[in-house]
């Protein structure tokens, strides 16, 4: 009995030290489709690394960020890897709640990062996130109704065409919509879509001083033919259609156009889950010959923040998930389509890829012509192409965002929302201390 | 003819509390309906009739296995729950007997904690969390769920003693029970029905509580509402595998009120007829 007794503790005891021994690391994570394909994946990076085990945390994205957000600003330290957005990343970085990532390994050539992405995740050249994959936006649209409608989509249409083009192929007793666009409100929802827009009809959010613009007749002719086009030739409802609704109605062959993330291609040209696979045809975000597109630039991406006890190991799994060599394990395990997009120049030289991907050219092209540094026509004291990167921009980005929504669904006028936008930001840009 | 209104009347009733009840019921009937849908149909709008495909739940299960999730909800809601009576039978029970002038406004403070917002003291709660390392500890959240759910077990037991007449405890006096052979030999046995609802009620709450269940926990101490949570994706369609996760979620609760509702209606009317 004794011996026994002896036995099990001697065991238990050395169940213990190698449960020790072990280091366990923590990762949050959003449940995105290249995401969930990771962590199917992880048996390749314990393999390589024994002593690190991984915990995942997958949450949904708005309670991911205020999760994340509190544990960072309190420095609670319950997570070792964090799953975070190019919005979060120059903010977080300046507070110093971030780990620069300059321990990522000899043969990880950092310079592969497609350059508009690094340079959103870089503060004062130091890289501080790792991009897990990458999207702008552009238009997807159905190749058998431009036909129909007469038309022929250029390469870099401007916004000018589309609306000729929805009026075109609108054919609401067939269910046919010219275009889907967000109209759900939120600061990554419709105000994504509408401040890349509004980029390219010479709008900005603040001027040089941080004075908010919506007074200004850039914003008018922005919001005014949003509001217009979707009137004419958007979905019922609109007004509460994000990424998600957009996607089923254009799966299902309702939307003639839908301008949206590039990551939405592999959706949409998927057969299994679309019926309009093998109809869809890809041109740049419009723009109205001003110098600027109506698209964004977006990077989910690995970050280590300052308050873990494990630096090492995270930055090891970073490393792992972000590098080339995790590109070809995606590859040689689901096939080169569902390799994580928008990430690495190497990707897009390879000819496999682009066999494999037909949107392959236009997503990096969009990539590469949006420039978070320098998002719009004239100057202005913010970077980020789709946002504007200051703490206050999540809460004053979804009250305009409810504006406008309000104003496309028709519960006030164009004039009334930009009026509310102009004194909302006023107040919040005054609280703030940006303007006196 | 009195006859016959009755029986109309009561047919009437009867039909009237069946749609209410299939109303309130209908979200949920809903959400398992779906759960037997690909994602493809889950989209293509209303309909009753599922395929019947399992998919969904093989998928739910892949991805983040259910029963770690599952044991944190039960260990959560039936260990807070029990912390609960334990505080709550002796408060209610000194409420109840021997009121004060204070006891109303006692009772009221207690409730007004219910009052504020639960994200006005998320970051004072997380650091505190924090500094006695309970982050992601099922101690922690068991005291946490505890404490929320607390006043209302008082005002619950506080309701049910009351109506227990204060000469019976009086005999058990004179008879020269002590205080603790008074509230575990007489009060308790005649409080059961209330305190057994109290306990199903609280349960109930626990379970479902999503706020502090995610915001105080990564991995360890997870109960299934972070299970849920992790079903939903900004980008791609995940209807049918969130209805899935939330059915697998709901399932337990659902089947233990199915078998209580006889015990748990008979204490929440518990002196009603007064």
């Amino acid at each position: 009995m004794k011996l026994r007794t002896l036995t099990l503790g001697l065991l238990s005891a050395s169940a213990l030290a190698f449960a020790a021994h072990a280091e366990s690391i923590t990762i949050a994570t959003v449940n995105n489709g290249d995401m969930v394909r990771m962590q199917k994946l992880t048996d390749d990076f314990t393999k390589a690394n024994p002593d690190i085990q991984l915990n995942w945390v997958t949450l949904e994205e708005n309670v991911l960020r205020e999760r994340v957000t509190t544990d960072i600003a309190t420095k609670g330290g319950q997570y070792d890897v964090m799953t975070i957005g190019t919005y979060e990343v120059p903010i977080w970085a300046k507070q110093s709640w971030l780990l620069p990532l300059d321990k990522l390994g000899d043969d990880y050539d950092v310079k592969d990062i497609i350059p508009a992405i690094a340079g959103g995740l870089s503060v004062d050249g130091k890289l501080y996130a790792a991009p897990f994959y990458g999207e702008s936006s552009f238009v997807m649209y159905r190749k058998d109704l431009m036909e129909k409608a007469g038309l022929k989509m250029p390469d870099a249409p401007t916004w000018d065409f589309i609306k000729q083009a929805a009026d075109k192929m609108t054919d609401r007793a067939n269910g046919v919509n010219g275009v889907c666009l967000r109209g759900k409100a939120g600061w990554g929802e419709n105000m994504a879509f509408l401040t890349a827009m509004s980029n390219s009809f010479g709008a900005r959010w603040f001027d040089e001083n941080w004075k908010p613009q919506f007074d200004q007749p850039e914003w008018k002719n922005t919001l005014q033919f949003y509001v217009d086009l979707m009137k004419a030739d958007g979905p019922e409802g609109a007004s509460s259609n994000g990424f998600n609704e957009n996607l089923a109605l254009f799966q299902q062959g309702k939307c003639g156009m839908w301008i949206d993330a590039t990551v939405a291609a592999s959706f949409v040209s998927d057969p299994k889950a679309s019926k309009v696979a093998d109809k869809v045809g890809y041109a740049l975000a419009p723009d109205n010959g001003l110098g600027k597109r109506g698209n964004w630039l977006w990077a989910w991406s690995l970050a280590i923040p300052a308050g873990t006890q494990k630096a090492d190991a995270a930055e090891k799994f970073v490393s792992w998930a972000t590098s080339k060599h995790y590109l070809e394990l995606v590859a040689s395990k689901e096939g080169w389509a569902n390799v994580p997009p928008g990430t690495r120049s190497s990707l897009y030289a390879n000819p496999e890829y682009q066999k494999a991907a037909p949107f392959a050219k236009m997503t990096l092209d969009s990539i590469n012509a949006a420039d978070p540094t320098h998002p719009t026509v004239k100057p202005v004291p913010y970077v980020g192409v789709q946002f504007v990167a200051i703490p206050e921009f999540q809460g004053l980005g979804t009250t305009v965002g409810q504006l406008f929504s309000a104003a496309l669904a028709g519960q006030s006028s164009v004039d009334d929302a930009l009026k509310q936008a102009q004194d909302a930001a006023t107040a919040a840009m005054t609280e703030g201390g940006y303007i006196k | 003819m009195a006859r016959a209104v009755t029986t109309q009347h009561k047919t009437i009733a009867t039909a009237a509390a069946w749609i209410v009840a299939l109303l309130i019921f209908f979200p949920i009937l809903y959400t398992i309906i779906t759960s037997f849908k690909s994602e493809q149909e889950a989209i293509q709008g209303f309909a009753l009739i599922p395929s019947g495909t399992m998919e969904s739940y093989a998928e739910v299960q892949a991805q983040s296995g259910y029963f770690k999730f599952f044991l944190n909800s039960v260990i959560l809601s039936v260990g807070s729950t029990l912390l609960a009576i334990l505080i709550a039978v002796p408060a209610a029970w000194s409420m109840a007997f021997s009121p004060t002038k204070r006891t109303k406004d006692i009772l009221m403070w207690m409730l007004s904690t219910k009052m504020m917002p639960a994200v006005a003291v998320l970051f004072p709660i997380y650091l505190i969390f924090r500094d006695t390392g309970l982050l992601d500890s099922r101690v922690g959240l068991t005291v946490m769920l505890m404490l929320i759910n607390l006043p209302i077990v008082v005002w619950m037991l506080y309701t049910y003693f009351r109506e227990i007449p204060g000469e019976i405890l009086e005999a058990a006096r004179m008879d020269g029970a002590s205080l603790w052979n008074e509230i575990i030999y007489v009060l308790t046995p005649m409080a059961v029905p209330g305190i057994a609802s109290t306990m199903l009620l609280n349960i109930i709450l626990a379970w479902n509580e999503a706020f502090w269940t995610i915001r105080l926990t990564t991995t360890n101490a997870a109960p299934l509402t972070a299970f849920i949570s992790s079903f939903s994706s900004p980008q791609g369609l995940f209807w049918a595998k969130l209805s899935a996760a939330s059915t697998l979620a709901i399932a337990p609760i659902l089947i233990m009120g199915w078998f209580s509702q006889k015990q748990l209606v008979r204490g929440l009317t518990f002196g009603a007829v007064k």
